[in-house]
């Protein structure tokens, strides 16, 4: 079979603070026999979908980035002709609710397209936004399953959405109450999958840079009733929830002393682990709470 | 073979007609010696000029006289930014004064500085972080990849390019981007999200020439030779020449090679 290439939307942080998010999901992508095909030119998605009416300046960035994907299918550097598949979930929101929207409002489009004459092409819609969690469940567990060579016995992983990959309805990728996506990955993988009404709560987003207590507060929350449930650690698809959840954990410690760190991964890096993947791509000296302990304890590291 | 030789065009007289073209058109030109005039509004007054020259010698043909917003006459200096719009286009165009022609029924005003903001950092104590440039310029993180720096550019560098790999720390794409650049100021001001754009870019030059850069090592010797002292014995010398001997130091001096 020929490795299918599909366009693929990095986003700032996955260059940055959460690199282990992208060189780990790279490498599974790889396993799996996919390449994932950086846009060989991109801009910030736009990071916060925004919900003003008439003022179309915020939704310029998205449609530039959707407008390479054609760009790509014409330079043959992708095999999949119409989707581009993202890893952060605040892209992945403000990338699809974009692409939505001018859907939606064809004259919004032709503004956007008009404004972007410098492009060697106007947008034509011809573009899905698709999460990496799509392309997974596509590809089925039981192909993931089949690329299991050290499974995740006995590590007990409470699988965080947050709010991005779920909501609004229309752009979320799973049932907004009862997703399930990450549960049968971590299960194909050997993990147990732990419950928790607390894994479609928002982790405060941004609110980190102005008032990072609001934060502390519901990461706090949120970590402790994954504890309580008997997670050992948990895993997520966007950067800022990582860090949240995990680079948090410092301040969470002072003003609650008795709170035990918890290690926060993406879920890609327990699967590159699960299928004996290159050390490299872990990157786990980028998280706060190591997770080495708990990884040796469980004989996986 | 005569034939197509007859049709060769005389080198000779090609040369003449560069060097008419390059003579400088606006000290001493006879009005009878132009044939073809163009119309062009400097601030909304018109001009009738000669229809060769550039923007900056129009401007000078016509009366005024540059101080400030004027300095290489190259292509190089940054100083002599103009925006203009031809008549009957909505595109507002940008260009430098000395490089750029003036066109029949041209719409013009100089905009020789750009009041911008510049960061002062001790080069030797910044961090080489993704977060450095947005530490100092904070607003490149309201770019909403308009891409109105990029119309603006005189230099037509990819200026948004730039500013996005910036905003995630990446200085590679930053510094390459923005190389040509000559300051001119007009990015910033086009800007809706306000960032300065060329004084960012230079910060991220300097960092990047000083932390990801192998050292030059003619540029080490040279400032070893300068702190010995090689420089100053001959330096005193050249102060005390006459105007004709440095003219002649000047015409036999040593050239690079091209």
């Amino acid at each position: 079979m020929s490795q299918t290439k599909i366009a693929y939307y990095p986003g700032c942080t996955l260059k940055t603070t959460a690199k282990n998010f992208e060189d780990s999901a790279l490498a599974v992508a790889r396993a799996l026999d996919i390449e994932l095909v950086e846009l060989p030119k991109w801009n910030c998605c736009g990071t916060v979908y925004s919900l003003t009416d008439d003022n179309l300046m915020y939704h310029i960035a998205p449609v530039r980035n959707l407008l390479r994907v054609k760009q790509m299918v014409r330079d043959e550097l992708v095999t999949d002709d119409h989707r581009m598949v993202v890893l952060c979930s605040m892209c992945y929101n403000a990338l699809k609710r974009t692409n939505l929207r001018v859907k939606e409002n064809p004259e919004d489009l032709q503004k956007i397209n008009d404004f972007m004459y410098l492009e060697d092409d106007d947008y034509e819609l011809n573009v899905d936004v698709i999460h990496f969690l799509d392309l997974l469940k596509e590809i089925g567990v039981e192909k993931i399953r089949e690329k299991v060579v050290k499974p995740l016995n006995g590590l007990k992983v409470l699988p965080y959405y947050g709010c991005m990959l779920l909501r609004p309805k229309e752009v979320g990728i799973d049932d907004p109450e009862e997703p399930n996506l990450q549960e049968n990955i971590l299960a194909a993988l050997g993990a147990e999958p732990i419950d928790s009404p607390y894994r479609k709560v928002c982790c405060g987003s941004y609110l980190t840079v102005d008032n990072k207590y609001v934060v502390v507060e519901l990461a706090y929350k949120i970590l402790s009733h994954a504890q309580k449930a008997g997670a050992q650690a948990l895993t997520t698809s966007c950067p800022l929830c990582a860090f949240n959840l995990d680079n948090r954990q410092k301040e969470i410690k002072e003003k609650y002393p008795g709170f035990k760190n918890i290690p926060v991964f993406y879920f890609t890096q327990l699967m590159a682990l699960a299928f004996g993947l290159s050390n490299e791509c872990y990157g786990f000296d980028l998280h706060h709470t190591k997770p080495e302990p708990l990884l040796k304890e469980k004989q996986l590291c | 073979m005569k034939e197509t030789k007859s049709k060769k065009l005389d080198p000779e007289k090609v040369m003449e007609r560069i060097a008419e073209a390059s003579r400088p058109t606006v000290a001493g030109v006879e009005e009878k010696d132009v044939r073809h005039w163009v119309t062009i509004y400097v601030m909304g007054r018109g001009y009738s000029v000669p229809a060769d020259l550039t923007i900056l010698t129009a401007m000078e043909y016509a009366g005024y006289k540059f101080i400030r917003g004027c300095g290489c006459r190259q292509g190089f200096c940054g100083a002599c930014s103009t925006v203009y719009r031809r008549h009957g286009e909505y595109k507002l165009q940008t260009g430098m004064a000395c490089q750029t022609r003036v066109e029949d029924g041209m719409y013009l005003v100089q905009i020789p500085f750009s009041p911008a903001e510049k960061a002062s950092y001790d080069i030797s104590k910044e961090a080489y972080k993704v977060n450095t440039l947005l530490k100092h310029y904070p607003e490149l993180a309201r770019c909403v990849a308009c891409n109105t720096c990029t119309k603006a550019c005189t230099q037509d560098l990819q200026v948004m390019d730039y500013i996005q790999a910036a905003i995630r720390g990446d200085f590679e794409t930053c510094v390459n981007e923005s190389f040509d650049c000559i300051q001119c100021g007009m990015c910033a001001l086009r800007c809706p999200a306000e960032i300065v754009q060329y004084n960012m870019a230079q910060l991220a030059r300097r960092l990047y020439g000083r932390n990801d850069r192998p050292e030059p090592k003619h540029l080490t010797d040279r400032l070893k030779e300068i702190e010995q002292g090689k420089f100053v014995k001959p330096l005193d010398e050249i102060t005390k020449k006459s105007k004709e001997e440095l003219e002649k130091l000047y015409y036999s001096r040593e050239k690079e090679s091209d």
